[in-house]
Order: C-alpha cells, then sequence, then structure tokens
C-alpha cells in the first residue's frame, strides 16, 4: 500500500533528518557525542510512542486530542498510588491502567455515544486534564520510590536507554501490524472508505474502539515513563503534547482525511522532531518560541500538499 | 421560432478523463426534451455546466440567439435556467420558503424582508398545487415534495429553461404522475424543459422531442413523433440489444432460508418468507419501501428488532450482500482491485494474520480471468475501472467467499448493457450451483424476467409474494404502489 | 455523518427549555445562597461572562460553517499584549487606537486561519491548533516574557471597561450589545443567512452562488476580530498582560456554544441559546467559591459540560425514510 509519493516523502524526512544532523554537528562540538545523541532521545522517545497508535487512528480516519490528557491524569493517578505506599510495579500498573480506562472512555464515547471524535476528545481531553488540576490544585506529587525512576531513567544497555529500546520495539510492532497482518489492512480500509469496509463484513467499530483503547494505553506509557524521568508529577505535566505528537504523525505522511500514512515516516518524523527541538533547546531557545515551529510546521505539512495539488 | 437554449461542440474534460467530446442540444420554448444516455455518457457534466458549476473547454452557448457564458450558479440563475436535482439540493433545516429563497432574498433596507418571502413563497406553491405550505420544515417533506420545492425554486427565479435530472428514481405513480402534471403546466407556458431519464415508459408519456448521448457525443435527437423505442435504444448503445435475460430453468431444492416475522423499527416489519437452493427470489418494491434496510438486516450489518433468521445448514447461513451504491457501498475506489476482493475474505486469504501480496494477487487474478474483468491488472485501481467492471469487482470479492445467499441490491443499475448480461449471467450460474440468490431491483423488466417468485414489499411491508407466471409488470406495479 | 437537523421552531423550543434550566439553576443558587441574587453579585456575574459571551458569539459563526477556531485565546493574549505594549507606547493616544488596533489585529489573525481554510481547503482542527502555538508563541517574543503591569498602563486604558451606566460595566453593556446585534443580524442579514446555508449544505450552497469557503473566510475574520476586541478587554479589566492570560480559554468558549445549541455539524445554532450557554456557565462558575469548590474545578466542570451537550445532542438519525411513505 506504499504509493510512490509516501516513499517520495519517507525519503524527504530521511534527508531533513541527514541535513539536520550535518547542521547540528558542524555548529556544535559537543553534538556528535554519544552521550549528548543518547539525552537527545529523550527528546521525543515518550511523544513518539503515543504518536505510534495516533498514526494507525487517525489512518483510520479518526482523531484524538485527549493524549496529553491522558497523560496527565495517569501520571496523577500514579502519584496518588505512590502517596499511598504502593511499589513500582503498582504505580506502573495504574498508570497503564488509567491510560487504558480512559481510552476505552473515548472509545465508548465515539462508537456508542456516536459522538464526532474531534468534539469528544476535546470533551475528554478538558475532562481528563480537568480531573488532574481538580484533584491536584497547586500541588506536586513527589512520593514515586526510587525504583521507580528505573523506567525513565534507566538504560538498557550502553548509551540505549530503556526508553528508546522500548520505543524501537512498538515501532517494529507497530510496523509489522499496519504493513503485514490484515488487520493492518483493515485498518486502511476503515479510513479510506469506512461504509464498504461495514459492508465488506468487517465490525469497524470494534475496531474504533480498540484503537482509541490502545491510544489510551499507549498514553499511559508515555504517563510512566514521563513520570519516571521527571520524578514528579504536576498537573499541568505534557502540556501541550497533543499538538507536538499530532504534528508528528501528520509530519510522518499520515494524511488527515485518513486512509494513507506508514510507521516509517512517522518514525522518520519523530527523529526530525526531536533533533530539531534538542538542536533548538542547545542554541537556548525557550518552549514557547520552539512551539512556534511545531505550530508552523504542522500548518506547512499539510499546506504544502494541498498547495502543490492546486497548481 | 429558434431554440430558446442551444449548445454547440460542447468539450470538457477532467484531468485525463473526456466527460464530453463534442456535444449538441437544442432546448425549445413550450416543450419537453428527454434526454437520453448510459451511465457516463456526460449527461450529468451536461447539467453541470448548465448549472454554472462546470465551464467547458470548448463550444458555444447561445441563449436566445444570443453568445452566453454561464460562468457561476448565480449567472445560470440570472439567465433563467433553474434545476432539479436527483439528490435533492434543499435545505433540510430551513422551511420552504427560506430554501426559495437563498441567496437570493428579497430585501427592504438592506436587511432580509421575510414577509415578501413568505408571500411570495406561498403563492408560487399555491400555483403549483403543491400540498405543504411555505412555512414547513423541509426535513419532513418526502422526496417527491423536495423536487417541488426544487421546481418552485426555479419558478421564484423566473426559470425559463428548467432541468429535471432524473426526478423520478424514488416515486410513487401517483407521484410521478403529479410531477408531470406540473411539467406539463409549465410547458405550456412556454418554459423549455429537459427531463433526463432513462425509463422509456416516461418519454413517451411526457416528452415530445430527444436527445441521446453517448460517450460524450451527441448521437441522435429529433422530434419522438416517430422514433420508436428500439430505434433509441440502438442510438444509445450502438448495437443491437443481446439477450438480456439468461435465465436457467432450476427445480428449487431445500429450503437454505427461512425468515419470519423479521422487523426493524421504523424500516420493515413483519417479513417472513423462505429461499430454497437454487432459487431466485426477486424483491420488488420502489425505492424507500424498506428493502435495502431488509437486505442489510439480512447480510447482518445492521440488526433486527424482531423476528428471526434461520436455515438449513447448521450454523448458519453465510449470507452474502452487493449493495446498491457500488462506489460508495460495494468498493473502496482508490484500493485495488486486489485490495478490493481481499477485504472480505482476509480471514481465509491470512488465517494467522499475515496477509501476503502474492496470494491476494493470485486470488484478484483468479477473478479477473473468471469474470472477464476489463483491467490491467489486479494492482488497478477500482476507481479507474467502468461501472461494469466495478460492478464485477464487487462481485467478486463475495463470490470469492462461497457463500452460501447472495443478495443483489440493485446489480444493474447505471452499468452497461453487456455487462447487465454478464451479471445476470453469474447470477443464474451461482443459482444453478445449487445456491440461494435474492435480487432485489426496480426495474420490471429485469426482476419478471430472472425471478422465480416475486416478492412485493411497500412502506416496509409484504404486499405480494408471484409465482414467476403471475408476476406480470401491472400486479406487481399495483401491489408496490399505492395508486 | 448523519445530522440532526433542527428547523427554527425545534430550536426556539430548545433555546426555551434551555432557559428554563438557567433559571432553576439560578434559583437553586440563590436558595441556598441569598446573596447571590444581589444585583451587584448579578452585575458582576454578567462582567464574569462578558468576555465568554463575546467569544462564543463568534465561535458560534465558525461553528455554523463546520468548522472550529481553537486559537481564540491565543488570539486574545496577542491582541492584549499589543493592546498594552501600544498603551505604554502611546499612553496618550487613547482608547479608541487601541480599539482599532486590536479589532484589525484580530481580524487579520483570524483571517489566517480563513485563508488556509477557504483556499488550501485545510482542515479546521490541525490549522487553529497550529495557530493556536504560534500566536502564543509569538506573544513571548513581543513581550520578551516579561510582563505589563497596571502601573504601565494609562488611566484611559484601564477605565474604558470600567465605567459604570445603570449599574452595568461598559464590558457588560459591550456583551449586551454583541449579543443582540448577533440574534437580530443571524436573522436579518443576507450573508448571515447564508452562512446558515453553507454550513447546513455546502453542495446545495454552491448551486445557489453561496461560495461556503468564502463563507468560513468571513466566519473566521469576524471571530479573530472579536477575539482581538476581547484582548483588549481582557488586559484593561484585569490590568495585566503577560504570555499565558486566557491560556485554555478557548475550550470553556467551545463549552458554551456546544451547550447553546450550535450542532458540531454544522447549519444549526441560536445566538440566543449561546448567550443562554455562557450564563449557565457563569452561573455555575461564579457559585464555585459559594459552594466552597475550588476554582481549579472550572476545567473539570467545562469537561463534563462539553460531554454531556454533544451526547445529549447526538440524537438517533432523523426518520426521514418513515415521512417518505407517510399517507397523504
Amino acid at each position: 500500500m506504499i504509493s510512490a509519493m509516501a516513499r517520495r516523502w519517507e525519503s524527504m524526512l530521511a534527508l531533513v533528518l541527514v541535513l539536520g544532523f550535518t547542521l547540528f554537528s558542524l555548529s556544535s562540538p559537543y553534538f556528535l557525542s554519544v552521550d549528548t545523541l543518547s539525552d537527545a532521545t529523550f527528546n521525543f522517545t515518550e511523544r513518539a510512542l503515543v504518536a505510534l497508535p495516533l498514526a494507525l487512528l487517525i489512518i483510520a480516519g479518526e482523531i484524538d486530542i485527549s493524549v496529553a490528557g491522558i497523560i496527565a491524569l495517569a501520571s496523577v493517578a500514579m502519584g496518588l498510588a505512590a502517596e499511598q505506599g504502593a511499589g513500582t510495579g503498582t504505580i506502573a500498573a495504574v498508570g497503564l491502567g488509567t491510560g487504558l480506562a480512559a481510552g476505552c472512555i473515548n472509545g465508548a464515547l465515539i462508537t456508542l455515544g456516536r459522538v464526532p471524535a474531534i468534539v469528544a476528545t476535546i470533551g475528554t481531553m478538558t475532562l481528563f486534564r480537568g480531573i488532574a488540576y481538580a484533584v491536584l490544585g497547586d500541588r506536586v506529587l513527589k512520593n514515586y520510590p526510587e525504583s521507580f525512576a528505573a523506567f525513565g531513567q534507566g538504560y538498557l544497555f550502553g548509551p540505549v536507554s530503556i526508553e528508546l529500546a522500548l520505543f524501537v520495539v512498538m515501532a517494529a510492532v507497530a510496523a509489522l501490524f499496519l504493513h503485514a497482518t490484515r488487520w493492518g489492512r483493515v485498518v486502511y480500509a476503515i479510513g479510506a472508505n469506512p461504509v464498504a469496509t461495514r459492508f465488506a463484513g468487517i465490525p469497524v467499530d470494534r475496531y474504533r474502539f480498540a484503537l482509541f483503547a490502545l491510544t489510551g494505553l499507549a498514553s499511559g506509557m508515555a504517563a510512566v515513563l514521563l513520570t519516571s524521568r521527571l520524578g514528579s508529577t504536576r498537573p499541568s505535566i505534557a502540556q501541550g503534547w497533543e499538538l507536538e505528537i499530532i504534528s508528528i504523525v501528520i509530519l510522518g505522511g499520515v494524511s488527515v482525511w485518513g486512509g494513507k500514512g506508514s510507521i516509517l515516516g512517522v518514525v522518520l518524523a519523530a527523529l526530525v522532531f526531536g533533533l530539531v527541538t534538542f538542536g533548538l533547546g542547545l542554541m537556548n531557545i525557550p518552549g514557547i518560541v520552539m512551539s512556534i515551529f511545531t505550530g508552523a510546521l504542522l500548518i506547512l505539512v499539510v499546506a504544502v500538499p494541498a498547495l502543490v495539488q492546486r497548481r | 421560432m429558434p431554440p430558446l437554449l442551444t449548445l454547440s461542440g460542447l468539450h470538457k474534460s477532467f484531468g485525463g478523463v473526456r466527460a464530453l467530446a463534442g456535444v449538441d442540444l437544442e432546448l425549445h420554448r413550450g416543450s419537453i426534451t428527454a434526454l437520453l444516455g448510459e451511465n457516463g455518457a456526460g449527461k450529468s457534466t451536461l447539467v453541470k455546466i448548465l448549472s454554472g458549476v462546470h465551464q467547458p473547454d470548448a463550444g458555444a452557448i447561445h441563449f436566445d440567439g444570443v453568445a452566453t457564458r454561464i460562468p457561476t450558479p448565480t449567472d445560470a440563475r440570472d439567465l433563467g435556467i433553474g434545476v432539479v436535482h436527483q439528490e435533492c439540493l434543499v435545505f433540510e433545516h430551513l422551511t420552504v420558503a427560506e430554501n426559495l429563497f437563498v441567496n437570493a432574498h428579497p430585501r427592504r433596507a438592506g436587511l432580509v424582508d421575510w414577509d415578501t418571502v413568505q408571500r411570495r413563497a406561498q403563492a408560487v406553491l399555491d400555483e403549483l398545487g403543491a400540498d405543504f405550505g411555505a412555512r414547513t420544515s423541509v426535513a419532513s417533506l418526502s422526496i417527491a415534495q423536495k423536487h417541488v420545492v426544487q421546481i418552485a425554486r426555479a419558478l421564484v427565479n423566473d426559470s425559463r429553461v428548467l432541468i429535471l435530472d432524473e426526478p423520478t428514481a424514488s416515486l410513487s405513480q401517483r407521484e410521478c404522475a403529479e410531477l408531470f402534471r406540473i411539467a406539463r403546466k409549465l410547458r405550456d407556458a412556454g418554459c423549455a424543459l429537459l427531463f433526463i431519464t432513462h425509463r422509456f415508459e416516461e418519454i413517451f408519456e411526457l416528452a415530445d422531442r430527444y436527445a441521446v448521448f453517448r460517450d460524450g457525443v451527441s448521437v441522435g435527437a429529433g422530434a419522438l413523433g416517430t422514433t420508436g423505442r428500439d430505434e433509441l435504444i440502438r442510438l444509445m448503445v450502438g448495437r443491437p440489444v443481446e439477450q438480456l435475460f439468461p435465465k436457467q430453468a432450476v427445480q428449487p431444492g431445500e429450503i437454505l432460508l427461512r425468515v419470519e416475522n423479521l422487523g426493524r423499527a421504523g424500516e420493515f416489519e413483519d417479513i417472513s418468507f423462505t429461499l430454497r437452493r437454487g432459487e431466485i427470489l426477486g424483491i420488488y418494491g420502489l425505492v424507500g419501501a424498506g428493502r435495502s434496510e431488509l437486505a442489510q438486516v439480512l447480510f447482518g450489518a445492521e440488526r433486527a428488532h424482531a423476528g428471526s433468521i434461520g436455515g438449513s445448514l447448521a450454523g448458519g447461513v453465510d449470507i452474502a450482500l452487493v449493495p446498491e451504491d457500488r462506489q460508495s457501498q460495494g468498493s473502496i475506489l482508490p484500493f485495488s482491485i486486489a485490495a478490493n476482493i481481499a477485504l472480505p475474505n482476509l480471514a481465509t486469504l491470512a488465517p494467522r494474520g499475515w496477509l501476503r501480496s502474492r496470494s491476494e494477487r493470485a486470488l484478484a487474478q483468479h477473478w479477473i480471468d473468471a469474470l472477464a474483468i476489463k483491467a490491467e491488472g489486479p494492482a488497478q485501481a477500482v476507481q479507474s475501472l467502468s461501472g461494469g467492471n466495478q460492478q464485477k469487482v464487487v462481485l467478486a470479492k463475495w463470490l470469492a467467499r462461497k457463500p452460501a445467499v447472495l443478495i443483489l441490491d440493485e446489480p444493474t443499475k447505471g452499468i452497461d448493457v453487456g455487462a447487465k448480461a454478464a451479471v445476470h449471467q453469474v447470477m443464474s450460474e451461482f443459482a444453478g450451483a445449487g445456491h440461494g440468490v435474492i435480487l432485489i431491483s426496480s426495474e420490471l423488466p429485469e426482476i419478471i424476467a430472472m425471478s422465480d417468485r416475486v416478492l412485493v414489499m411497500r412502506r416496509g411491508r409484504l404486499r405480494g409474494e408471484f409465482t414467476r407466471a403471475d408476476a406480470t409488470p401491472s400486479a406487481l406495479l399495483r401491489a408496490a404502489s399505492d395508486a | 455523518m448523519k445530522f440532526a437537523y433542527r428547523n427554527r421552531s425545534q430550536v426556539a423550543r430548545r433555546d426555551l427549555q434551555f432557559a428554563v434550566l438557567t433559571v432553576v439553576l439560578l434559583a437553586a443558587v440563590v436558595l441556598k445562597y441569598p446573596a447571590f441574587a444581589a444585583p451587584d453579585n448579578l452585575a458582576g456575574v454578567l462582567d464574569d461572562t462578558a468576555i465568554l459571551v463575546m467569544l462564543a458569539l463568534g465561535q458560534m459563526l465558525v461553528i455554523l460553517v463546520r468548522g472550529v477556531d481553537l486559537s481564540v485565546a491565543a488570539n486574545l493574549a496577542l491582541c492584549g499584549m499589543l493592546a498594552a505594549l501600544f498603551n505604554r507606547e502611546f499612553p496618550d493616544a487613547g482608547v479608541l487606537p487601541v480599539l482599532l488596533l486590536t479589532i484589525v489585529a484580530g481580524g487579520l489573525l483570524g483571517a489566517f486561519n480563513g485563508i488556509l481554510v477557504w483556499k488550501l481547503r485545510l482542515p479546521p482542527i490541525v490549522v487553529t491548533l497550529g495557530t493556536l502555538s504560534i500566536y502564543r508563541g509569538v506573544i513571548y517574543l513581543l513581550s520578551r516574557g516579561s510582563w505589563v503591569n497596571e502601573n504601565e498602563m494609562s488611566p484611559d486604558f484601564l477605565a474604558f471597561t470600567r465605567a459604570h451606566f445603570l449599574g452595568l460595566s461598559t464590558l457588560a453593556w459591550l456583551a449586551l450589545a454583541c449579543a443582540a446585534v448577533f440574534i437580530v443580524a443571524l436573522r436579518r442579514l443576507p450573508t448571515a443567512r447564508n452562512l446558515y446555508a453553507a454550513g447546513g449544505n455546502p453542495e446545495a450552497a454552491a448551486y445557489s452562488g453561496i461560495d461556503a469557503g468564502r463563507m468560513q473566510f468571513l466566519a473566521y475574520v469576524v471571530c479573530g476580530a472579536i477575539a482581538g476586541l476581547a484582548g483588549y478587554l481582557w488586559v484593561a479589566r484585569f490590568a495585566v498582560a503577560y504570555t499565558d492570560i486566557a491560556l485554555g480559554f478557548e475550550l470553556q468558549v467551545i463549552a458554551a456554544c456546544l451547550i447553546g445549541g450550535v450542532a458540531i455539524t454544522g447549519g444549526t445554532g441560536s445566538a440566543l441559546g449561546v448567550l443562554l450557554g455562557c450564563l449557565f456557565l457563569g452561573i455555575i462558575r461564579s457559585s464555585l467559591p459559594l459552594v466552597g469548590i475550588s476554582a481549579f474545578w472550572q476545567m473539570f466542570i467545562n469537561g463534563v459540560v462539553i460531554l454531556a451537550a454533544v451526547l445529549l445532542s447526538a440524537r438517533p438519525q432523523d426518520r426521514l425514510r418513515a415521512t417518505l411513505e407517510a399517507p397523504r
């Protein structure tokens, strides 16, 4: 299903990646060290982890803006569990479970409540983060056990962090799922024409529900990693991440209209994103200015193909 | 008297596809011209050009002898061209009065003058003899009434040319008669009407002139008096009519499907029938009778609220459905032939999950050969196939499942005669092989020729069951309409 | 997607039901906390809700034509900062230039959204998600991260929103005037009627000579202009301008529209309904401190309101087919 145009998009991303790499290594002597690069990966691993199932969701013609809200909710749940004295394993389970439950709520709203995904997830985004604020107010939760830090701060071997390893594994699984299995084919079909897919005897709503649940689970996973890396929970955790994660997916060549996209593209986009944000960070550009880039990038990525098509 | 509207040598292409390749048409005052042509002949493109939505690449338009262009829909309206669209392009959430004056509100001091809107709308409705008022919400109207709204809108704009695009597709006998009455009234008042249809009976009943398009070209036109039906078909198809309905005689076997008191709220109720091996069961009725909804419940896409579906085979009956709209329901246009055929067969193609393109392509190639699908290969996108070949792809994907029952919902709508014959052939062979077929059609000749038995539905209920011998056009029509 | 079209009588009925609900809510609060009914307090509630009303009316236009504008709060903040900076540079210029500046600036920011949606047919959610970040970031660039405080604002600048007539502030009067203009204009202005047509059935609208894309553009410009004006009003009222003002406010605005009966699918909605929706939310927000619930619950409540509103308005598809066969 990878058309010639998709391959061109991925080649372009790869080119951007190489160019960016070269630029940054030329401008800063510290850039090319293994340690620096290893640190750089933290800029994208958590976001990219959520981008994977979100890509599947968008290919299936849906959208989920509540992912950052789910991260916040899961993080708060974990913080409360930690306060109650729970062990690392339990805390992680709470995070994953909260994410999964939140994803299921989204899925139910859209498949059972028949609410359009945009509005549903605007609502749940507000709801989930609202719960985080209501429960915490301006408190910070910090009582995480020491071993909990291993998820976000630990290394598997050498410079490869646990986060990076986890992402690589998940990316491989997602790629196999989408491009080599029959369920991945169904995801494309639902995005291209949900009515005809239903008429082909496929339970479209069940797939949708599952995709939302998966996205929630991945958000929970990201919450575990992020909270473990930061060592604390604030209600504003992962603020603005929904924009960045969606940007990664769309930058990766996934069409907002559904039916097109590849995991390779998303992975490359995540690398580009990580590279750019890390590089900008090295240049001491504050986060809020970086978000101008992200916003502009998002618009450019959808605008350029539209402009080209108008010719 | 010279024609009111003359089109000469119109050309229009979209991308690389030629929709119109030199089309001529004349519309005269006080006359109804029937425009005939198969799907893809260029009729809808012509309507879009006359509506001001598209511009011709070449050719001339003369209105009242004066050379004109129609750059926008507003220009079409100002010229006096009104259109009644098949899909009822009306605003459901507005009232009838508001619909008539969209973007053409009478104003007072720059603001909308609602009193005038109301008054003029009601006046036009009265003139047409409509059975609903100007304050009615359009969402509550039937399709026939919505057509009247569109006609009223054309009248309000002082249309001198009225285009009726396949208006009778969903109307009952009585509604058709009413529509024709209005059309004749407009004709007598000097309007030039263009009546687009593919139903021969209507042509001879209503029109006094004809024009035929084929593959984007005008192939004939003139007064209807002397030309017969066969001549018209010859013009449309370009070759003499072949045997259209190859039906095998088959001895029905054991009961395959038993439906009892099946119902779904708001759509149909109390439907009971049986289907035997080797049988082709026809279901006739007007659009809106609930046949497609019944088909979807039988297939399993929707759930029944009452009744049961059972069969002789243990573990239930595998039922396949070729849906009514092959472009939006039957196939995924941007996907390849192979991907389309694979979609309902994924469980058998990839039993443990791994989908191999080789097996996908092999399956598609098998059916391309079996059904003589005209295509470059399994990788060709379905949207670049002709209507008939697209329908063959839809058939292939279900036949590959080897179902016990095949339901076909208006399978030959809008496809060329050759492909029609092929579809009927497939149906006959499938039934002949000991399976069951349910054919849903609004085309009387097709239903009568192909079915062993005919069920007639009206407003969601079964109104009659006819054997092959009893199924005459008048008997079926009477049962199907509220005439 | 099937739409539940609601004709005018159904809309009117819904508005009436909601008005009753709002009154019931008010009554419930007043019963528990009689002080709430004091004229000063009610005027204060209106004051607090005024900016929400104006933004929601603008957002309604965008939602009517099947769009959404997530960048309104960022737009507001940016124009507010512009107003504050202008005022700091030219404190003697008076209020009028500031008003003009913010309206024009807001309109331009809205036009940027509108052009992308109209000419390039980009999905509104993506466009406004992008401009949301861009506009916020630009505030930081303009102000270099610093705040503009009360002592840097001229007296005229601050006084405009605080002036009182007949017990209500300028702010409240502006909001009421806005609502009144919208209620009349949406009914009587031909362009506004075309907006409803374009949002309800873009295809049919095209055949009537209405360019749905152009209608969307207009809606975004008006929405942006209102947001710009609201920027000055916000900054003047709270006497401070910084990067994060009105952060997340766009969600409240959308919530107000949704519970005001504006269908997310376009084509349906009434200005009166939106006004009522804002008052409803405003009463809830004002009564929170009385009940002892901290302001941190505000976001959660918005979320509940949004979800409740959409769940309740996702009606079963109109049974049009049944009417097709109805006896005549």
